[in-house]
């Protein structure tokens, strides 16, 4: 499934022993890919390869990241992995949507990569939809985080610290009462077979998700991009001196395929 | 009513909701092979089968558009011969199984050059479909021995998808852009497609 890049001079394939693997799930308002694209572009990081998978719909363009006419030609397609080895990261974008019948097949190829390339934990950022809250759900926070067992046991103290909030179960048959309780995660595409999944075959996975709507979901990934720096500290936040904040977000750089995102600007022609 | 808007990411609900019955699998295996691709060298003698075709250069044309190009500019009965076809149903459309088609059939046939056996040069005009398109490409590629292989794709694409910030009333016609992997040395006959605009389904397969 993992191609790696041809870096030329007969490199190895690149080593993940004891990475952290950061990925997205494709879900409602795709707001782990655009806070993943905050991640790839902020930290500058290299492509070390691809995934050859037929579980999603292909596509191809120049590159994402370009900040200058001599870095725009690097191709790019449908699943890519990038690394930082100084932060132990590795991370995995998924640009197109899932093919019908896909979710499982890919969910395991994933996984047996995972395991084979000796990854330490898995951090997956994904999205709900926010109709779909309860009551209490509707207050405070729309940030959720899941975490398989295997990691409860070395970072649950953490998040308690950081004050988060657990993704909550829901009852399996609404209006009655004694059933029993269930994860769902309307509109996260794989995140719960990814999650479910990892439970069964003990790895260290850790979900991050908002609650969100269809629109301009840019807010909604820098929200999401600034929850995951509260645990994982990938850019430095810095307090700003005029209101004496921790706000983090002038310090993400959005890439320049965010441009025209909502299409173009109207033709003059029209008036 | 309450209609819930389709969410962009493509999420298909259904999938998460449950696990699949033998009955599932059973239907789901039958639309597969139902949509399976088959690709037919009719150059080959029959019986010969596993040879790969050695090519040296790959000209695809996918789309109407595409297609009718060759037919308009490229192809004639003097100097092409017809050796391959696929043949493949979706619900977009039924590949013809005859060779001797109209502009207006859907098909997708493989054609070589008399003078040089190793240019070949496919007209598609069907729509492959999304779950189609990986079987294409590994069903087509894998019939050819692809050391020294050049691919040229050929696609259109409406230019109400363009994405730019001038007006797309002043952009020169025709209006081309490419795409090329960094083995491709030689020089492009156009400006290469920039950001924000991709290209997906089967050119980008």
């Amino acid at each position: 499934m993992f191609v790696p890049c041809d870096r030329g001079g007969g490199s190895a394939a690149p080593d993940f022993k004891g990475f952290t693997l950061l990925m997205p799930a494709v879900s409602v308002g795709n707001v782990g890919q655009l806070a993943i694209d905050l991640v790839i572009s902020t930290l500058d990081m290299t492509k070390v390869g691809y995934f050859y998978t037929d579980c999603l719909v292909p596509m191809v363009g120049n590159n994402p990241y370009a900040t200058a006419e001599e870095n725009s030609t690097e191709l790019s397609i449908n699943a890519e992995v990038y690394s930082l080895p100084s932060k132990k990261l590795v991370v995995l974008q998924i640009r197109s949507p899932f093919i019908k019948n896909k979710y499982r097949p890919f969910c395991e190829t994933l996984l047996s990569w995972v395991k084979s390339s000796k990854c330490a934990r898995v951090v997956l950022l994904s999205s709900s939809h926010a109709y779909q809250r309860d009551d209490e759900q509707l207050l405070g926070t729309p940030l959720r985080y899941l975490l398989t067992p295997d990691l409860e046991k070395a970072v649950g103290g953490h998040m308690k610290e950081l004050n988060w909030k657990e993704m909550e179960r829901v009852a399996a048959y609404p209006g009655i009462s004694d059933t029993e309780k269930v994860l769902h995660i309307p509109g996260g595409g794989i995140t719960k077979l990814l999650f479910t999944e990892s439970c069964s075959e003990g790895i260290q996975m850790a979900v991050l998700l908002k609650f969100c709507s269809e629109g301009d979901n840019i807010p909604d990934a820098f929200v999401l991009v600034n929850y995951l720096n509260e645990w994982l500290q990938l850019i430095k936040s810095e307090v700003s001196t005029s209101n004496n904040s921790t706000d983090p977000s002038s310090q993400w750089k959005i890439p320049s395929s965010w441009r025209l995102l909502f299409g173009n600007g109207l033709p003059p022609a029209l008036f | 009513e309450v209609v819930v808007a389709p969410s962009r990411a493509g999420l298909d609900e259904e999938e998460e909701a449950r696990e699949e019955t033998p009955e599932d699998r059973e239907i789901r295996r039958e639309i597969e092979k139902k949509r399976e691709i088959d690709v037919v060298w009719t150059w080959r003698p029959g019986g010969c089968a596993e040879e790969p075709l050695v090519c040296s250069r790959f000209i695809v044309a996918i789309g109407r558009n595409a297609a009718a190009f060759l037919s308009s500019f490229i192809l004639d009965s003097v100097c092409w011969e017809v050796v391959g076809v696929v043949k493949l149903w979706n619900e977009w459309c039924r590949t013809s199984s005859t060779t001797n088609v109209l502009p207006t059939d859907s098909f997708c046939l493989f054609y070589r050059l008399i003078t040089d056996p190793t240019v070949l040069l496919c007209q598609c005009s069907c729509y492959v479909a999304e779950d189609q398109q990986f079987q294409w490409l590994e069903k087509v590629f894998g019939s050819m021995q692809k050391k020294g292989l050049q691919v040229t794709i050929l696609s259109t694409c409406p230019v109400a998808d363009y994405k730019t910030q001038e007006s797309t009333l002043t952009l020169v016609s025709p209006f081309l852009k490419a795409l090329k992997t960094k083995e491709f040395q030689e020089q492009v006959c156009c400006p290469l497609l920039e950001q924000p605009n991709i290209v997906r389904d089967l050119p980008a397969a």
